[in-house]
């Protein structure tokens, strides 16, 4: 089925109804609220962090989709929910069609192998003690795929497919870089070729000019193994880099999302017109013509959301509507059918929002 | 007003650890075949017919929840039983075993803290000195003396000679208080820097480190560039924060304690507690080692709680939790 | 030995530098440094002739032709029935008080003290170590019923335990080690609870449960490997306070019974004679001394050797003065070249 279509990682778009048995992962409607404990002896739940409250999106074969937000949006949580790391509060996720939301840890051992996670830290996220030939060896260990000899070789071809020296088979994480240590991470997801990998801030923890080779090795290995990634960052240039999808969100929800170049170009929600807009720019004339936008009020806690629409306290273009419904994730007029806003006055194509924000202060 | 209700929550916590604890002893030497307990009541030289009355006058062939229900009773009512030794009541011995005990557990106690903590903040002020050195060395030959070995040693090489030169302050034995001050401390010195020197030696190190760290936190060096004397800094702000894991070792220490008493105790001839129960160990000498085993846990309890409210006052985030 | 103590030096093993230009690992370099210690090595060496005497111990007994229970009346008591000095009558040590030779019973008492060290040490280390891990791997229920229990374990007078057991069954090897062990596992495992809790929050534990590992592969082969350093610090440190603690329950009658040449019990015999047979207190008291302090400055060595931030006071500071005035005299101005050696120290 797959081989009759196009294996072009910017074809797959969200919710584009020629593609739907090219999905990957489909998440609908996903929650999950963290309990708020209080008390001695006996603890009560007080309240609920809404970290992510009702997000879908859909991820196809050989996409990259990238997540953006601020600190504290719920994306890292989304992201360890689809990798089922923690139990969702409710709603679902789907990967190749199976329902694989809470699956017991004997259940979801064979999807372990197809879905698989690279982390943000390179410093903790391998384990000191062991040797990077055990590290990287893992997968291959815990679901008994190749062993002894046979194990060594695959894990010195993974290390050289990413960029080491497959001699350093016995040495130790602090030996190396932290580049290098992203490596070996990206080393040990790709044992087991899974379909699916979750870049949690890959390159967030690196220095610039290493955070361009590791891109560059995941877009390498992207289209030779046919990977597709959900890329989370807050760093809009580097998913706009690597991303053919982006989902933007917000305090627990999808604000917009699209397809990259419809994102990019003419951004809807207010919000992201506003991360747009406060990205530098490497061109210091377009920087200058540029209006920033700049937003007002503290990031609202998750325990409390705002009523209506989250954004509403800090949007340069709230009114009163805002602040009683909530939008819909929907398709606005003038949009190609992919893509996405949740707000009630959207970003129109001549309207600048910096001059907005600048007539009327909130 | 958090403080009143952390402790009455400690106190609640206390009497069911105690309810525990005697429940436990309890099924421990009772729940066993009546014969055995019986022998063991009535005492090694008992003959059939004395078995045979102590299994009756104590109750012993009723059901056991019954006993159980008499023996709770009984403790709150200040009984505990007889010593089929001489017939004494139980509560006696111990009210006049306990201040011997006392005297010696107030005693160490207070002698191994003022030591301890004065040692290892005053090395950890000056870190590297002679002193420093000096008091690290005590501390590894503290640590490695067991105290019946450094009691005996006291004696041999402290008492006995003091005595043959006519110096008879320092005397083994007990003269109760009513005596006089000093002859009572002259028969409780000793005892009390045995039961002292192994606890001071792990506090000076535990003091002497848990200073250091915080000496180096970075509030100490805001407090020193605010100009504040040395000696506020190191009082005021350092003690402080380093006494806390001090307190909690102390709560675990309390149990410990009570193996040095009865060492002490034996080492020296002191008619304690401690020493009448090692007595009551190898006579038999069932009541009286029950009785013990209650006060002895009871002590513990009470001690930590006290501890507690000791470690509330000085970290306040306690009291909230 | 104290736990909240060593609580506080856990803490600074699992952040040790981890340098190494050569590929060393963490135990190689730790190694290399106790090696320079010259305390502990010096405690080592004295722990294994310890040690070798003890397992000696009959050959000694049959060279001399003096058994541990043999008591010789005739030629092991003055005319008085008191113990006879060191060097009389071939007793190199002086005899007990009723004659039996004092070296050997020593030599015997070793066996026991270091038998009963071990044996709970050993013991006392899995099972606290099992039950740590489990505790602060699992978390939740398992956690809060396990730490009550360690805590409440922790807390108890164990003396009194000793006495109820000492008094309902009798006293004997088994029930010593019994008692010894059930009190010690627990501030091992009060420990590598706490370890296990702060790192189970490790990405790389995260990363291991995202590639499908079971909760008892990431225990063992994660979480313990970054555990060993603290666990062997303590464990090496609770043999001497075993061995302690049998010699105390022993002296008061209510551990190893009598004959058995336990140095407590020697100990405890003594009490009578100490003012005519000083040879019958000191030797003993010397033995366990000895055996104590060695296995304590082996201990803090190991500790020391692990975590090259503590300040030592005594080992190798003068050498490297010297070296690091010495390299910089050489080229004046130039930063002096630290080779591996020098890192670890």
């Amino acid at each position: 089925m797959s081989e009759t279509l196009p294996r072009d990682a910017a074809a797959g778009t969200i919710r584009d109804p020629d593609f739907e048995d090219d999905v990957l992962v489909r998440v609908d409607n996903l929650v999950k609220h963290f309990p708020v404990k209080a008390g001695g002896l006996i603890s009560r739940t007080v309240g609920q962090v809404q970290a992510v409250d009702g997000v879908s999106l859909q991820i196809g074969r050989g996409q990259t989709v990238g997540l953006v937000g601020e600190t504290g949006c719920g994306k890292s949580t989304l992201a360890r929910c689809i990798a089922g790391l923690i139990p969702v509060t409710s709603g679902k996720v789907t990967f190749e069609g199976q329902d694989i939301t809470n699956l017991s840890r004997r259940a979801m051992r064979p999807y372990r192998r197809e879905i698989q996670m690279i982390f943000q830290d390179p410093y903790g996220s391998l384990n000191p003690r062991r040797r990077v030939g055990a590290i990287i060896g893992d997968p291959f260990t815990i679901h008994r795929t190749a062993t002894g000899a046979e194990r060594k070789k695959a894990v010195q071809e993974l290390m050289e497919r990413v960029g080491l020296n497959p001699e350093h088979y016995n040495r130790f994480p602090a030996e190396f870089s932290g580049g290098q240590r992203q490596r070996i991470g990206v080393a040990r997801a790709l044992a087991l070729r899974p379909k699916l990998i979750i870049c949690d801030e890959p390159v967030s923890a690196l220095d610039v000019s290493i955070q361009a080779q590791v891109l560059n090795l995941l877009a390498d290995l992207q289209a030779d193994f046919g990977l597709s990634y959900l890329f989370i960052a807050h760093d809009l240039s580097v998913v706009q880099h690597v991303s053919s999808a982006v989902v933007v969100m917000y305090l627990g929800r999808v604000a917009e999302q699209g397809q990259k170049d419809q994102v990019y170009t003419s951004p809807r929600h207010p919000y992201s017109a506003a991360l747009l807009s406060a990205a530098p720019a490497a061109d210091p004339e377009a920087a200058a013509a540029r209006h920033r936008i700049i937003l007002t009020g503290d990031v609202p806690s998750p325990i409390n959301p705002p009523s209506g629409c989250r954004f509403h306290p800090r949007c340069p273009k709230a009114q009163e509507l805002c602040s009683q419904q909530d939008p819909a994730l929907e398709n606005k007029a003038g949009d190609p059918p992919t893509h996405l806003t949740a707000c009630h006055f959207p970003v129109q194509a001549d309207e600048d929002l910096a001059r907005v924000g600048r007539r009327e202060p909130r | 007003m958090a403080f009143t209700r952390f402790l009455i929550r400690r106190i609640l916590t206390g009497i069911i650890v105690l309810w525990a604890v005697a429940t436990g002893t309890f099924f421990l030497f009772f729940a066993r075949p009546v014969d055995t307990v019986a022998r063991q009541l009535a005492g090694r030289a008992a003959t059939p017919a004395v078995i045979a009355q102590v299994t009756r006058n104590l109750g012993l062939d009723q059901p056991i929840l019954v006993q159980y229900w008499h023996f709770l009773t009984n403790i709150l009512h200040g009984n505990l039983g007889y010593s089929y030794y001489n017939g004494e009541a139980v509560s006696t011995i111990i009210a006049q075993d306990l201040p011997i005990t006392l005297s010696v557990v107030v005693g160490g106690v207070v002698l191994w803290l003022v030591v301890g903590l004065t040692v290892g903040i005053v090395s950890a002020t000056r870190p590297r000195s002679t002193f420093d050195r000096a008091s690290t060395v005590g501390v590894l030959a503290g640590l490695s003396m067991p105290t019946f070995v450094l009691g005996e040693l006291l004696i041999i090489l402290v008492f006995v000679p003091l005595n043959q030169r006519g110096f008879t302050w320092i005397q083994t034995g007990y003269a109760p208080l009513s005596q006089g001050l000093i002859p009572w401390m002259g028969h409780m010195i000793l005892p009390w820097i045995t039961l002292a020197a192994v606890q001071a030696a792990i506090y000076t190190r535990l003091s002497r480190g848990s200073l250091l760290d915080t000496l180096g936190e970075d509030y100490i060096r805001t407090a020193r560039a605010k100009g504040l004397s040395e000696r506020r800094v190191i009082f005021k702000h350092g003690v402080r924060a380093a006494l806390t894991p001090v307190v909690s070792q102390l709560g675990v220490d309390i149990g410990a304690l009570l193996g040095g008493v009865i060492v002490v105790e034996q080492v020296f001839g002191l008619s304690g507690l401690g020493q009448d129960s090692v007595a009551a160990i190898a006579t038999g000498n069932l009541p009286l080692i029950i009785g013990f085993v209650l006060v002895a846990s009871a002590f513990v309890v009470v001690a930590n709680i006290i501890v507690d409210a000791l470690y509330a006052v000085l970290d306040p985030r306690v009291r909230i939790s | 030995m104290s736990v909240t103590e060593l609580e506080f030096q856990a803490q600074q093993v699992e952040t040790a530098p981890e340098q190494a230009i050569l590929g060393r690992s963490q135990w190689q370099l730790t190694w290399r440094r106790l090696l320079h210690d010259k305390m502990a090595v010096a405690s080592f060496i004295v722990i294994l002739i310890i040690a070798l005497l003890a397992i000696l111990a009959p050959v000694v007994a049959g060279l001399l032709g003096h058994g541990p229970y043999q008591a010789f009346s005739g030629k092991g008591l003055s005319a008085d029935g008191l113990p006879v000095a060191p060097g009389t009558n071939g007793f190199i040590l002086g005899t007990d008080y009723i004659g039996r030779d004092l070296l050997v019973r020593i030599l015997y008492g070793a066996r026991i003290s270091l038998f009963v060290g071990l044996t709970t040490t050993a013991m006392a280390t899995v099972a606290g170590v099992l039950v740590g891990l489990v505790a602060g791997y699992y978390g939740g229920w398992v956690d809060t019923v396990l730490a009550r229990f360690i805590d409440a374990v922790l807390a108890f007078p164990f003396i009194v335990l000793a006495l109820a057991l000492a008094a309902i069954y009798g006293s004997s090897l088994l029930i010593v080690i019994g008692v010894i062990t059930f009190f010690a596992w627990a501030g091992i495992s009060r420990i590598v609870r706490g370890q296990t809790l702060s790192l189970k929050e490790k990405e790389y534990i995260e990363a291991a449960r995202s590639l499908g590992a079971g909760p008892w592969r990431i225990m063992i082969i994660d979480i313990l490997p970054n555990l060993m350093g603290p666990v062997l610090v303590l464990a090496t440190l609770y043999i001497p306070t075993a061995i302690v603690v049998e010699a105390t329950l022993s002296f008061l009658g209510i551990g190893i019974p009598a004959p058995t040449a336990s140095w407590g019990v020697i100990l405890s015999e003594a009490q009578q004679f100490y003012q005519v047979s000083w040879w019958y207190v000191v030797f003993p008291a010397a033995a366990l001394l000895i055996t104590t302090l060695a296995f304590n400055l082996l201990g803090d060595g190991i500790r020391d050797a692990m975590d090259p931030r503590t300040e030592r006071l005594f080992a190798g500071s003068k050498r490297r003065k010297r070296r690091a005035r010495k390299t910089a005299a050489a080229e004046p101005g130039a930063l002096p070249p630290l080779t591996v050696s020098e890192l670890g120290e």
